[in-house]
């Protein structure tokens, strides 16, 4: 799942739970489903290091992928 | 005296051997307006130049004209810059031009605006053509030069908003006559293998002549054809190019360029914060409401002491063990009653109480019951039955009347 894809079943678990209309079994449920995902995208956020690349063309005419540094 | 004759041909050079000496005309800059503008195939261009009293015949040869970096058209106001001499076979001068500007506004603004009417009348600016940016990109494109503040800066505050984005830098000259080439090389080639979701294009400030490259109509049209989404971050914030006008989003500067791309991880999570809240605060309630419900039943009678149910059951069986009772009784009273009736009926009519009163019951040996004398002979046995006891008897005589009852 990706991150957007997370955030957004996470916005729909709230809204089924505070529309009200979700049987009570149900909602533990979906409560336990989001508390997993804030976890995993916290997570995810937290630990994320940025890539960063650069395309250049090899003598071959090839792109190849190198890594690219910054001045920080 | 005889006057000298010259031929025309001579005449002709001996003024343009006049003007060819003249310091003036050897260079001189004149204002006025283009009319009668006509390209030749041959790449000359011809054309009047005038003002509110006269005219003059202008040629720009080819080799010059190419330098030009607008189009100029009929009623627009120039400052031209060459010589004038003259054209010898028609006998008439000309000033041959060398240089060709806008008065007023630079050369590269009016290419700039005829570019941009242009364009827009291909509907390349069109709102309805421009993609959405995509919410939370997974890989950037960035294509910019390598070098310089502008992706620098881009890659810090994308580092620093949203590292979770991967970004792949397509280094391109980003000036000069060879950038518009580069520049679309780039954008092609990350359409071309998907390499993102998102392209970043563009360069740090500088003149109109820095920033030229994305006012070129191949890049435009390149912006135009791409089908990833494309932020243009040219220069600074007054800075309008064409690219900013054809991408799908404009961003002021690079670095708005790199706001604009990404959400940003602070503001990420105190949405997920938020959430979790909310979510809480739901399942919390859920449960509060649940509980109060169970208590309400659990206060109700009957749960409170369950024995009221049976003691509720007791009381109704009870009164319906009565009203049955009640109802048999009545039943019975009645039944006895009329019970009674016949059978005081019965006793009334009972052939015992008739005997009682002195009748008898006589039968033949039969066992038949005789009312008729007619039906018996001297010498019959009868049984005479009393109240009490029987006569065994025989007949000795009849009669034969019978009494009405």
């Amino acid at each position: 799942m990706t991150f957007e894809e997370s955030i957004q079943r996470l916005e729909e678990i709230v809204r089924q739970m505070e529309q009200g209309s979700v049987p009570l079994e149900e909602s533990l449920k979906l409560f336990e489903e989001g508390t997993a995902l804030v976890a995993a995208c916290t997570g995810q956020l937290d630990s994320a290091e940025q890539k960063i690349v650069q395309l250049m063309k090899s003598p071959s005419g090839d792109p190849v992928e190198l890594p690219f540094e910054t001045d920080s | 005296m005889d006057a000298k004759v010259y031929s025309v041909s001579q005449i002709n050079q001996y003024i343009k051997t006049i003007l060819d000496r003249d310091v003036l005309l050897t260079n001189v800059c004149v204002s006025g307006e283009l009319s009668n503008y006509k390209v030749y195939p041959s790449g000359h261009h011809y054309f009047t130049l005038k003002d509110a009293e006269g005219a003059m015949r202008c040629v720009m040869f080819k080799g010059s004209a190419m330098r030009l970096r607008f189009r100029p058209e009929n009623g627009m106001k120039v400052l031209v810059t060459g010589r004038v001499t003259v054209f010898l076979r028609d006998g008439a001068y000309q000033l041959y031009c060398e240089f060709m500007m806008p008065e007023g506004a630079g050369d590269l603004h009016v290419a700039f605006e005829q570019l941009k009417q242009k364009l827009q009348a291909e509907g390349l600016f069109d709102p309805s053509h421009k993609k959405p940016i995509p919410a939370y990109p997974q890989k950037i494109a960035i294509i910019t030069s390598s070098a310089g503040a502008a992706v620098h800066d881009m890659l810090r505050i994308l580092g620093k908003r949203y590292p979770l984005c991967k970004v792949i830098l397509l280094p391109v000259r980003v000036q000069g006559p060879e950038a518009p080439a580069e520049i679309c090389e780039a954008i092609r080639y990350v359409n071309r293998f998907t390499l993102a979701d998102l392209i970043i294009t563009g360069r740090g400030g500088g003149s109109i002549e820095d920033l030229w490259a994305f006012n070129d109509e191949r890049v435009a049209y390149e912006i135009y054809r791409s089908q990833i989404p494309i932020i243009s971050a040219v220069g600074h914030e007054p800075d309008v190019t064409i690219s900013d006008y054809v991408a799908d989003l404009r961003a002021a500067t690079p670095s708005n360029a790199a706001e604009l791309a990404v959400p940003d991880q602070l503001e990420l999570c105190q949405k997920l914060q938020s959430l979790e809240i909310r979510a809480k605060q739901a399942i919390s309630g859920q449960l509060q409401f649940q509980r109060q419900r169970v208590m309400r039943l659990k206060g109700s009678r009957t749960l409170q002491d369950p024995m009221n149910i049976l003691r509720d059951r007791g009381m109704i069986l009870d009164h319906l063990q009565k009203q049955l009772a009640a109802a048999m009784q009545q039943q019975l009273a009645g039944k006895r009653q009329k019970f009674i009736g016949f059978a005081a009926a019965m006793e009334a009519m009972s052939p015992f109480k008739v005997l009682a009163r002195g009748y008898s019951m006589t039968m033949n040996e039969r066992g038949r019951v005789v009312t008729d004398a007619a039906v018996v002979q001297p010498g019959d046995k009868i049984i005479v039955t009393l109240s009490a006891g029987r006569l065994q008897a025989i007949v000795q005589e009849t009669e034969g009347e019978t009494y009405d009852i």
